[in-house]
């Protein structure tokens, strides 16, 4: 295990990101509603860049008690996707989802004074 | 803990290029060494409508080019050219659809197609793609046949003219104006031996039946020259039965197989594969299960009404599994077994062409089939591209440069 230079704290704002190559890894960095997230750059589904797409939150319907559907919304779950065929992955857990028991690689970022480092 | 000088990439939306977007696909095919086979991508897409204006000056009627011309001008409204509701780059998350236009190409005297088509076939590990155009896969659902026909042949000089005569690694399949059988004829006749053609292709949502006898003289033309005929799908979401879906999945992962099961069915039970034994016929992107679901579907009714269709000789899956499929989109169930028997099913060994789609948004790269654990190496080349390669006649000399 080693550590990997991210970047600055001050230069990766809110709602920024890294693509990190790693030895052999290449992560993506998220820094996104006050945490920092690091996920495998791989898709699940066909090796594409999974952390290169945008992020959109989630789409639910919306069903009445009476089971009637009343249209559909955007949740508060925040998803980053695969650009390729848009594989949807949660931000902060890197499950995929369509199918919850598929995730990303997830890897720890850690601040050294204003350096940002993932280990990997 | 050590720290280790790396590389870091910001993200730029703004900056967008092919190579940056399939970087991934290149290290696969690098790591799998398609530098040292064929590969033969039978099903590839450019967006024709982006040279539109060039197009359109082909279209031999002075009334049609100059009443088609004057409605591009007026976008957003009522066109001469029918479209599609459809929701392909799924709410802005397939990047490419709109980033694609900032791409930059080198200034080298190429087509801009050319120049982005070859780029991404690089990629992947490409060396022949079969190109077919976007927004014509609907146009045989045009009100106005004429329109159809006029359009067809103009994209057809344009293409020929101005992609296949300067680029030997792009081939195409020409589209067919199915709706005038007479027109279709002609246009093999005028086409056939241009460079590049490889065959001929049906954009299948329409409602011609493939049956009439209109047609028997473009088969047996067809037959002749020893050129395919293949029929693309699409969905249409104005067919009566497939405006009963109301999301996008439901309509696309119908409508690519509705329109060539109706095809399919209508050219076995007929008895064309009788009639025309030579003719080789290819089924583009309706997947896989498709085929293997009709096999057993007929088979099955065959048995109990030959009086149904007294042509045929042989159960109608052994007709089928004498046919070409391209497998993407290819069904990728959980258990492998399923998709082995399903290859079995089809003959996939000799039967089935790899294809990518690219770049629309459900593309799939050669490592759909590199990776199945079930097929030696063998088969995989085949299906990458040697089996392509025999129907098509081409060059198997390996002609790509993996970025």
């Amino acid at each position: 295990m080693a550590e990997w230079f991210v970047a600055k704290a001050s230069d990766l704002p809110d709602g920024d990101r890294r693509i990190v190559t790693a030895g052999n890894n290449e992560i993506g960095v998220f820094h996104h509603g006050g945490a920092y997230y690091a996920y495998s750059n791989y898709c699940v589904h066909s090796g594409g860049p999974a952390c290169e797409g945008i992020l959109i939150n989630q789409v639910v319907d919306l069903i009445a008690p009476d089971r009637t559907y009343q249209g559909q919304t955007f949740s508060d779950e925040v998803h980053f996707v695969c650009p390729w065929h848009g594989y949807e992955y949660e931000l902060t857990t890197g499950q995929c989802v369509g199918d919850r028991k598929l995730k990303l690689k997830k890897f720890e970022v850690v601040r050294r004074g204003d350096d940002l480092y993932v280990v990997a | 803990m050590d720290t280790t000088p790396n590389e870091v990439r910001k993200l730029n939306f703004d900056d967008y290029s092919t190579a940056k977007h399939l970087e991934h696909a290149a290290q696969q095919a690098r790591a799998r060494n398609y530098q040292d086979f064929l590969i033969v991508d039978v099903d590839a897409h450019h967006y024709e409508n982006e040279s539109y204006k060039e197009v359109f000056q082909y279209i031999e009627s002075p009334v049609i080019r100059h009443d088609v011309m004057d409605s591009a001008q007026r976008p957003g409204r009522s066109a001469m050219l029918n479209s599609s509701v459809g929701n392909q780059n799924l709410g802005g998350r397939i990047t490419r659809s709109n980033l694609r236009r900032l791409q930059k190409v080198p200034q080298d005297g190429r087509h801009r197609d050319v120049a982005m088509t070859v780029e991404w076939m690089d990629s992947l590990g490409v060396d022949y793609a079969c190109l077919f155009p976007t927004p014509m896969l609907f146009l045989g659902l045009h009100p106005q046949v004429e329109i159809e026909v006029a359009l067809c042949r103009a994209y057809n000089r344009w293409l020929c003219e101005r992609i296949l005569a300067v680029e030997p690694r792009l081939i195409s399949m020409l589209y067919l104006p199915f709706n005038d059988p007479d027109a279709a004829y002609q246009t093999v006749k005028d086409f056939g031996d241009k460079k590049g053609v490889v065959g001929f292709m049906v954009t299948s949502p329409r409602y011609k039946p493939v049956h009439d006898n209109a047609y028997m003289k473009t088969y047996a033309l067809l037959e002749e020259l020893g050129k395919p005929i293949s029929f693309h799908a699409a969905y249409s979401w104005e067919d009566r039965a497939l405006q009963m879906t109301n999301r996008f999945i439901s309509v696309h992962s119908l409508g690519f197989m509705w329109f060539n099961m109706i095809h399919m069915t209508n050219w076995v039970i007929n008895g064309l594969p009788e009639r025309f034994p030579k003719l080789k016929v290819l089924w583009i992107e309706s997947g896989l299960t498709w085929a293997y679901a009709l096999m057993q579907r007929l088979d099955h009714s065959y048995m109990m009404r030959t009086s149904d269709c007294p042509s045929l000789k042989r159960k109608p899956s052994e007709y089928m599994r004498e046919m070409y499929y391209s497998s993407q989109p290819m069904e990728k169930p959980d258990d492998k077994s399923i998709l082995e028997a399903t290859f079995k099913m089809i003959k996939a060994d000799t039967q089935l062409l790899w294809s990518s789609d690219y770049p629309h948004w459900d593309f799939d790269t050669p490592g759909v089939i590199y990776d199945l654990p079930f097929l030696d190496e063998t088969a995989k080349r085949n299906i990458l591209g040697a089996n392509a390669a025999r129907v098509f006649g081409l060059d198997t000399k390996v002609v790509k440069k993996i970025p």
